[in-house]
């Protein structure tokens, strides 16, 4: 059994709570959260522990590990003391507010040899997966172009009042909404090394921007464009797509399906010349209890499994989440 | 209930194999005539009831439905609440506090939140009773025999192991509108043994049953087994995988299973929907010639 504390349950924090109390591996030991309502809903409903004060809440019960799913001003001090208190910890993403804050802790983590992760979970999606075994195979040939792009329903009107419209707290759509594809394209194609123009854009907000648009390079020389909107009401919920462009082929990738199309009838198995459709039903390996979506048990299953040393700790890594603070961080400075 | 029923994923473009389809679907339901088109296409394949969220555009067609009493004489719906989207994207925008205060009606919970206060697991429930009446009164006067809990909401409140809110709701919906309370899940063997537990004998489960295995947590062998040793009421729905089976092929595993009383489907065309329901007519029989 792996000991976990949680601290933080909003909108993720439940949803990873609810993973962890189904988790057969796992004893939630602890819950923290600084609403009083949540805490007592917790306590009158569940068995779990309930604080909310989560320093309280280390000091009195054991854990293993510990999940951050706080608003990202808090992640750097947080995850710091509990690197300190040689926890595994898995964090939300962002990881953090800037790549200076980032830095020190991936190396501390890794000194300690503590399991870290952050919850980028489209690395988790059947449909991405596949993509990044294109792309490392060399299918596409010479890559030339990308376009990655996040859109969704989130701010869609004036009034708001979360974190996630306050700039200090990690709030916007850089942070909160273009990281996922920020992280993605970085991890498919490799670190971004220079921003060469942003336009960042408010729809509904009056503090943060509700929209993200870039044009960036990564180290290979590969360059393409950002495309992020998270005030957009045509869709239902968060999409999240990449498109690459290479000298034998074209992919499509979003979270549903993986469209290519090859030139030659140099494609790999199962695939052949003109294009070629995947679902993610065909991609998606099984899970043994679903709240969301499949990535998101996933994620904490291989985070589970890297405690039990039986996975690397590779995917999502502190080390892949502080490449795409970098990238956040170079953005920011490209608008300065 | 009835064996077959149908859904309304592709009125509200929800598909979970493409966001093209999605789009197509948004286009070619974006008036609520295409809607009542469709399910007049279903009524006329001999599908009476109709599955449905609580989407806001759902009220609309429920005025149309009390408008034409004679037509929809015999139609029966099975709501499913609540609509999630709605409160997820109003969580990440609002917070948990804010998004409760924007839908709680009247202002019950305003003393609530101003803290220091005792509240007892029963007013969180009369909060739950709240919103589960806010969310059922675009029915009022129409036939709901069956009244489901979104998968969303039970995968949640099951993995925080949150029993009495099950049994809360199911008394609920027995008490308050004389109906029977479902559930829909991704965990079905999970769930039926919470309601083994909490007492809730025969529970009506919806859950993902293909013959992909798609959806179908802890896998398909687990869910066959379940479905030959428990004492349940099993919808199947998802039966096609999203598409990555033949419609005859998926049809035939689903109708070969036992204690499955009725296959919930959705489609967006006359065709696709007479192809279904014959299908499941024509497998039923077969499995009944067989076991005779």
């Amino acid at each position: 059994m792996i000991d976990v504390a949680l601290i933080g349950a909003g909108k993720m924090g439940i949803s990873h709570l609810s993973i962890l109390g189904a988790h057969p591996d796992v004893r939630v030991t602890g819950v923290s959260d600084t609403s009083k309502l949540v805490t007592d809903v917790l306590k009158k409903f569940t068995k779990f522990p309930c604080y909310q004060d989560y320093e309280q809440m280390l000091t009195e019960v054991k854990a293993d590990a510990v999940f951050v799913a706080v608003p990202t001003k808090f992640h750097a001090p947080m995850v710091r003391r509990l690197l300190g208190e040689n926890k595994h910890v898995f964090a939300e993403k962002p990881f953090c507010l800037t790549a200076e804050e980032g830095k020190e802790l991936v190396q501390v983590a890794e000194t300690k040899n503590l399991v870290n992760q952050v919850g980028y979970h489209n690395k988790f999606v059947g449909t991405f997966r596949e993509l990044k075994k294109m792309v490392d195979g060399g299918y596409l040939g010479k890559l030339f172009h990308f376009t990655g792009e996040v859109t969704g329903p989130v701010v869609v009107k004036p009034k708001q009042d979360s974190w996630r419209v306050d700039p200090a707290e990690g709030g916007g759509c850089l942070m909160d909404y273009a990281s996922h594809i920020l992280d993605l394209i970085i991890y498919t194609l490799g670190p971004v090394e220079s921003v060469k123009g942003s336009i960042l854009k408010p729809i509904y907000s009056s503090r943060v921007e509700d929209s993200v648009y870039s044009l960036l390079e990564l180290s290979s020389k590969l360059s393409g464009v950002l495309l992020a909107n998270w005030s957009d009401v045509t869709y239902r919920k968060m999409s999240t797509s990449l498109t690459i462009q290479g000298s034998k082929g074209k992919i499509i990738c979003d979270a549903n399906e993986l469209k290519v199309f090859f030139n030659t009838s140099e494609a790999p198995e199962g695939y052949s010349r003109g294009w070629n459709v995947k679902y993610v039903t065909d991609l998606t390996d099984e899970v043994d209890f679903y709240l969301r979506g499949e990535e998101y048990s996933a994620q904490i299953d291989y985070f589970i499994r890297a405690i039990r040393r039986e996975v690397p700790n590779t995917i999502n890594n502190f080390q892949s989440a502080w490449q795409t603070d970098k990238a956040i961080s170079l953005i920011k400075q490209n608008i300065a | 209930m009835t064996r077959i029923l149908f859904g309304d994923n592709q009125f509200f473009a929800v598909s979970h194999i493409s966001d093209e389809k999605s789009r197509a679907q948004a286009l070619k339901f974006k008036d609520d005539s295409a809607i009542i088109r469709t399910l007049d296409y279903a009524i006329d394949a001999g599908v009476n009831t109709f599955m449905c969220t609580t989407h806001e555009r759902i009220s609309r067609i429920c005025d149309f439905i009390r408008e034409h009493p004679g037509k929809y004489e015999n139609f029966t719906i099975y709501p499913c609440l609540p609509y999630a989207h709605k409160y997820a994207n109003a969580v990440t925008e609002l917070g948990i506090v804010g998004t409760l205060k924007e839908y709680t009606p009247g202002n019950f919970l305003g003393s609530i939140f101003k803290g220091g206060f005792a509240y007892l697991s029963k007013d969180y429930l009369s909060i739950m009773e709240l919103l589960i009446d806010a969310e059922l009164k675009m029915f009022k006067g129409l036939k709901t025999p069956v009244i489901f809990l979104q998968n969303v909401v039970t995968d949640l409140l099951l993995g925080l192991q949150m029993k009495e809110v099950f049994k809360a709701f199911h008394d609920y919906i027995i008490k308050k509108y004389h109906a029977e309370p479902g559930f829909i899940t991704m965990n079905m063997p999970m769930l039926l043994s919470v309601c083994e537990e909490i007492g809730i004998d025969n529970p009506i489960i919806c859950t993902s049953i293909n013959k992909a295995g798609f959806r179908m947590s802890g896998g398909k062998q687990l869910y066959e087994k379940a479905l030959q040793t428990k004492r349940a009421r099993i919808i199947a729905m998802q039966v096609f995988a999203g598409g990555a089976i033949s419609s005859k092929e998926a049809i035939e595993y689903v109708c070969t299973l036992p204690n499955i009383q009725s296959i919930l489907f959705g489609a967006s065309s006359q065709g696709n929907i007479q192809e279904t329901v014959s299908l499941i007519r024509q497998y039923d029989l077969a499995f009944k010639e067989k076991i005779a």
